[in-house]
């Protein structure tokens, strides 16, 4: 790892001040992933901005009508919250399903967003919930947010501050682990609003977290295993690579959704 | 037997373990000389390419930079290349093709991860980034990954090669086996691969070399599973220094699994350059990606096997091709594994009149390829499991009865590769893993399952291995460079404790342990009045350590015979004390008596008499009581045993679970049951690993390395493997004839049973004849998905 200037600003301003200054700075939240990039010699940053000293920066507030958790909460904060199993279950169980024990406590919900790494579990919740993520500047829906390979609508230098997801009827999370790293060899975040509309959100299986806009559909007009065993998902543009073809994610797709559909609660 | 709880035979908790669970070991990495320096070697990105130049002008002025040494300058200095210490001849009579290996390569690289130059600096850090800043200019040469296509590749890796092939072995007869054939019933015929597996010991490979100027001698700590053998080779080889002049120690080795046998060009280059620093120690540690790529990788075969059965349903032939890969150089005992490790134990269990094997070893642009735990033995084990269970069922006859019917019966018995089984008894180990797996239950398991939407299979592994390794004269007239014996020391102490200093070397097995048992049995001390002094080539004068599960059936055999010299001495000396005749002296559990007497001494007693010298002559009896015995084997031992695996495999995604896990195994006698049983637990842990989820995988186009972490390559975890209760291991015994204690080898066989074991049990779940390895949740399915359309 090389040498870098080490920032712990108590503000998003102070924080954003300090990215403009550096030569090629780097925000870090949990640092598990950019850490471990630095030690492989992948990224070299000349500073880092740490932003858990932000005042705020984490907690989780649970309304009549969405859950919000601050960017810097970490993913053992979510697993254990009652207020969040009460309300979105699957959101709650997803959480205690990320990494192991000593990732969940450094992880953080605004990093894993951010970084958008395409076998994160996050981005499924995100684009399943319909969630709306929030910076120091403006609201961004998930829809919009994940715009490809670690690529989001984030500017340069704008810093996630929550993260609001609305509570669904009923919702259900699904993850097929890669044998080898227990991310998401494919995962797929199904929710189903008072409505009876349906999101599907799937990691792990393209470049990016996408909708099953198909599943959407069949789901939303019948909320049944058997609606969705006739939709036929096309492995076009989904990821091959040496754990699992992109017919393979196409059919775990599937798979996982109609196990979403029946865990649904 | 002095303490029954700590002799032989008892499940004494290891001694050792306290110092590794707090902590408290001592292992390479935890050593810091004085004015230590560090290393980084920096390694070829290429998998095959000629180096044009290396610019080190602008590294060695980097800050902290100590020196860099290059091919040119080990050359210069006429620093031997690593060598094979196994030739093989080919069929043909010519030698084996063995290419140059010098320690930084000179002139080409040959995969990547080969080592091109070495920095060494105050911090590890500096020695990093002053290697990035090395200009190294290279011109890419076409590379071959796939063993099965190295021969017609235009990629040539070494010059005397020019078909990549570094031998063409044959053994057996193959007008007899060919007649076998034409006479047979029934042949089934498979094309089997197994797969590349990397070893990945806990404790990563590290060395620290020193050079002293006063004494001119150099001094290696090393991570080996054979210090001596290091030693040896370094001196006589690589020609760094004269033995007297090179110490190496083994301290504390967190692992080894065979990939620490080897001697590799880190330590040399290690011990070498410190010479050129001044004397300033150098210390190398490799991290996990350096071990993924440059520690010595097993397996990775590609075999066409066939199996002869006549109308009676006796196997009358086998016929095998394999072609083994070798990766980019000759690692040390990398030529043996494929040929004398393999085609001899191809016979299984079975009563097989004719066997041909020819093996093909190879050059690919990879890692080298040597001994991994089992070393050869799952290799063939997988050839001859994956074709009996196979013949089974084409025969539509019970796999557990088409074996029992060809099991071979009498002993010994001259299988017609090399090897004389010296005793055994296949139907106990079968009968008892019957009845442990509840076999005839099975159906019902099955329909269990399916309502889960599982399919559950069964599957058979009737393993043979051949390990103690091996008789000196029997090895050396089949290639080897050394003699495989074992050597021991026994010094008593005045006050009766008992140092045990063994050629052996423990990194994992539990020597301080089951080394104690034996002296507590013999000389009924305490064991924690022995230590076990081991891996330091200044304290124990020889040795061939530790792989082949040799430790116990040579390494103990050893002390044992040592013990004995201990015994007959401290008889003469107690005798003196007593004045009674030598004749007349009992000794038991601890206690010298005089036949018919009441006359006793203890054995502390006579082991002080023996320093004090005042009440024997001291011109007929010596001072003291050390001796020392070097022990060479009879014959291998051969371990036996028969392990069934049931697994579940979920319908819609191809994911398999070892559902239900069961191993019985005949070790002989065993010393501790408690070692010997998480023995088969993580020889069985690895085996599970090779079926289901390991493999290393080369990109063919680039020649990278693609599963070059964690992330990528699949290690077993707890998770997958059978819950504790549904994994049951059972012992059966025939004591081994060849050494006093009965005892066989126990180390291998649990990754040498279990691959079959697994895949025999997944081809039975889903109904394919051939599936590959790793069986993957994506090899599953796709192969169920292939079975599906070609049924529609």
């Amino acid at each position: 790892m090389e040498n870098f200037n080490y920032h712990r600003p108590a503000t998003t301003a102070a924080a954003v001040a300090m990215l403009k200054k550096a030569k090629d700075g780097k925000y870090m939240a949990g640092g598990h992933t950019l850490l471990p990039t630095m030690k492989q010699g992948l990224a070299a940053p000349t500073d880092i901005v740490d932003l858990t000293a932000i005042k705020d920066f984490s907690g989780i507030k649970v309304s009549k009508t969405a859950v919000s958790i601050k960017a810097g909460t970490t993913h053992m904060e979510v697993a254990t919250s009652k207020d969040i199993k009460k309300v979105i279950p699957a959101l709650w169980e997803m959480a205690g399903k990320i990494g192991g024990v000593h990732v969940r406590n450094k992880g953080t919900i605004g990093g894993s967003i951010a970084n958008a790494d395409p076998a994160a579990d996050y981005p499924s919740a995100c684009l399943g919930l319909g969630a709306t993520i929030e910076t120091n500047k403006r609201k961004i829906e998930a829809d919009k947010f994940f715009t490809g390979m670690f690529e989001t609508a984030l500017k340069d230098g704008e810093i996630i501050t929550a993260v609001h997801f609305p509570i669904p009827k009923k919702s259900a999370h699904q993850k097929f682990p890669n044998p080898a790293s227990r991310y998401a060899l494919t995962g797929v975040f199904m929710s189903q609003d008072a409505k009876g509309k349906v999101r599907v959100g799937v990691t792990g299986a393209a470049a990016s977290a996408f909708r099953a806009t198909d599943l959407e559909a069949a789901l939303s007009k019948d909320f049944s295993a058997k609606a969705i065993a006739g939709v036929k998902i096309k492995p076009n543009g989904l990821l091959t690579d040496m754990h699992a073809t992109a017919a393979y994610r196409a059919h775990l797709i599937s798979v996982l959704a109609g196990r979403a559909v029946a865990a649904a609660k | 037997m002095a303490d029954t709880n700590t002799g032989v035979g008892a499940s004494v908790r290891r001694k050792e373990d306290l110092r590794f669970i707090t902590g408290k070991g001592n292992y390479t990495d935890d050593i810091n000389l004085k004015d230590q320096t560090y290393a980084y070697f920096l390694r070829s990105p290429h998998a095959h390419a000629t180096i044009k130049s290396i610019n080190t002008a602008k590294a060695k002025k980097m800050p902290g930079v100590v020196g860099i040494f290059v091919g040119e300058d080990v050359a210069k200095d006429k620093l031997g290349g690593l060598i094979c210490g196994w030739g093989i001849t080919s069929k043909d009579g010519s030698g084996m093709k063995a290419g140059p290996h010098p320690v930084l390569a000179q002139g080409k690289v040959r995969y990547v991860g080969d080592h091109v130059a070495v920095v060494i600096a105050e911090t590890k850090e500096q020695a990093k980034s002053a290697a990035q800043a090395i200009v190294v200019s290279y011109g890419v040469l076409p590379h071959v990954i796939d063993a099965a296509k190295a021969m017609k590749s235009k990629a040539q890796v070494h010059e005397v090669a020019s078909d990549n092939r570094v031998f063409n072995w044959s053994l057996g007869n193959e007008e007899a086996t060919n007649a076998a054939f034409k006479n047979a019933a029934h042949v089934t015929s498979m094309d089997i691969v197994n797969n590349r597996l990397v070893p990945n010991a806990m404790e990563t490979r590290a060395a620290i070399g020193s050079y002293e100027n006063g004494t001119e001698s150099y001094t290696l700590y090393t991570t080996s599973q054979n210090p001596h053998v290091a030693r040896l080779v370094i001196s006589a080889f690589h020609g760094l220094a004269p033995e007297h002049k090179l110490r190496v120690i083994a301290p504390d080795v967190g692992g080894g699994f065979g990939s620490k046998i080897f001697i590799y060009a880190e330590e040399v280059v290690c011990a070498w350059a410190s010479k050129h620093i001044g004397g300033r120690p150098i210390k190398w540690t490799g991290d996990r990606s350096e071990a993924f790529l440059a520690d010595a990788h097993g397996r990775d075969h590609v075999t066409k096997a066939e199996m002869a059965i006549d109308a009676s349903g006796k196997i009358t032939g086998m016929r095998v091709h394999t072609i083994a890969a070798m990766g980019a150089y000759l690692s040390t005992f990398s030529a043996a594994v494929p040929t004398y490790l393999y085609g001899t134990l191809l016979s299984g269990q079975y009563n097989i009149p004719n066997i041909y094997v020819e093996v093909d070893a190879v050059y690919t642009n990879t890692a080298p390829v040597d001994a991994y735990r089992g070393a050869g033995r799952p290799e063939a084990t997988y050839v001859v499991e994956r074709l009996v269970e196979t013949a089974a069922r084409e025969l539509k006859q019970d796999p557990a009865e088409f074996r029992r019917k060809n099991f071979v019966t009498s002993f010994p018995h001259q299988t017609p590769v090399i090897m004389c089984y010296d005793t055994g008894d296949y139907a106990a180990a079968l009968d008892k893993a019957l009845e442990m797996s509840d076999y005839k239950n099975f159906s019902k398991r099955k329909a269990e399952s399916a309502k889960n939407g599982k399919l559950r299979g069964v599957g058979f592994s009737a393993y043979i291995e051949a390990c103690g390794i091996a008789p000196s004269a029997a090895v050396g007239s089949l290639g080897a460079g050394v003699g495989l014996w074992e050597s021991a020391e026994v010094r008593v102490n005045p006050i009766g404790t008992v140092e045990i200093l063994t050629g052996s070397h423990s990194h994992g097995q539990g020597h301080e342990t089951t080394f104690a048992q034996l002296v507590s049995t013999k000389l009924g001390v305490d064991i924690n009045s022995v230590s076990i002094v081991h891996g330091d080539t200044d304290k124990v004068q020889m040795g061939m350590g530790t792989y082949g599960s040799r430790s116990g059936a040579v390494g103990m055999h050893a002390i044992s015979k040592a013990l004995d010299k201990i015994e007959a001495k401290a008889k003469r000396v107690a005798a003196a004390c007593m004045e009674s005749s030598v004749d007349d002296i009992e000794f038991k559990d601890g206690t010298f008596t005089v036949k018919g007497t009441d006359k006793k001494m203890a054995f502390g007693e006579v082991a002080l008499q023996a320093y004090l010298g005042h009440k024997f002559n001291t011109s007929e009896i010596e001072i003291g009581l050390k001796e020392s015995a070097f022990h060479d084997p009879a014959n291998f031992v051969f371990p036996a045993g028969v392990h069934i695996c049931e697994v579940e495999v979920d319908m819609d995604t191809g994911l398999t679970k070892v559902a239900d896990y069961t191993a019985v195994d005949d070790f002989g006698n065993l010393i501790n049951p408690m070692i010997v049983e998480g023995q088969v637990q993580g020889g069985v842990a690895q085996g599970i690993g090779q079926a289901l989820l390991e493999g290393a995988i080369y990109d063919e186009d680039s020649g990278q390395l693609l599963t070059g972490s964690f992330m990528d390559y699949n290690m077993p975890r707890a998770a997958n493997m059978p819950h504790i209760e549904n994994f049951r291991l059972g012992f059966t015994c025939t004591p081994c004839p060849t050494n006093p204690m009965g005892i066989k080898g126990c180390g291998e066989a649990g990754a040498i049973a279990a691959p079959p074991a697994v895949m025999n049990a997944i081809t039975d779940a889903i109904g394919v004849r051939d599936l590959p390895m790793p069986a993957t949740p994506l090899t599953v399915w796709t192969a169920m998905q292939s079975m599906k359309k070609a049924a529609e």
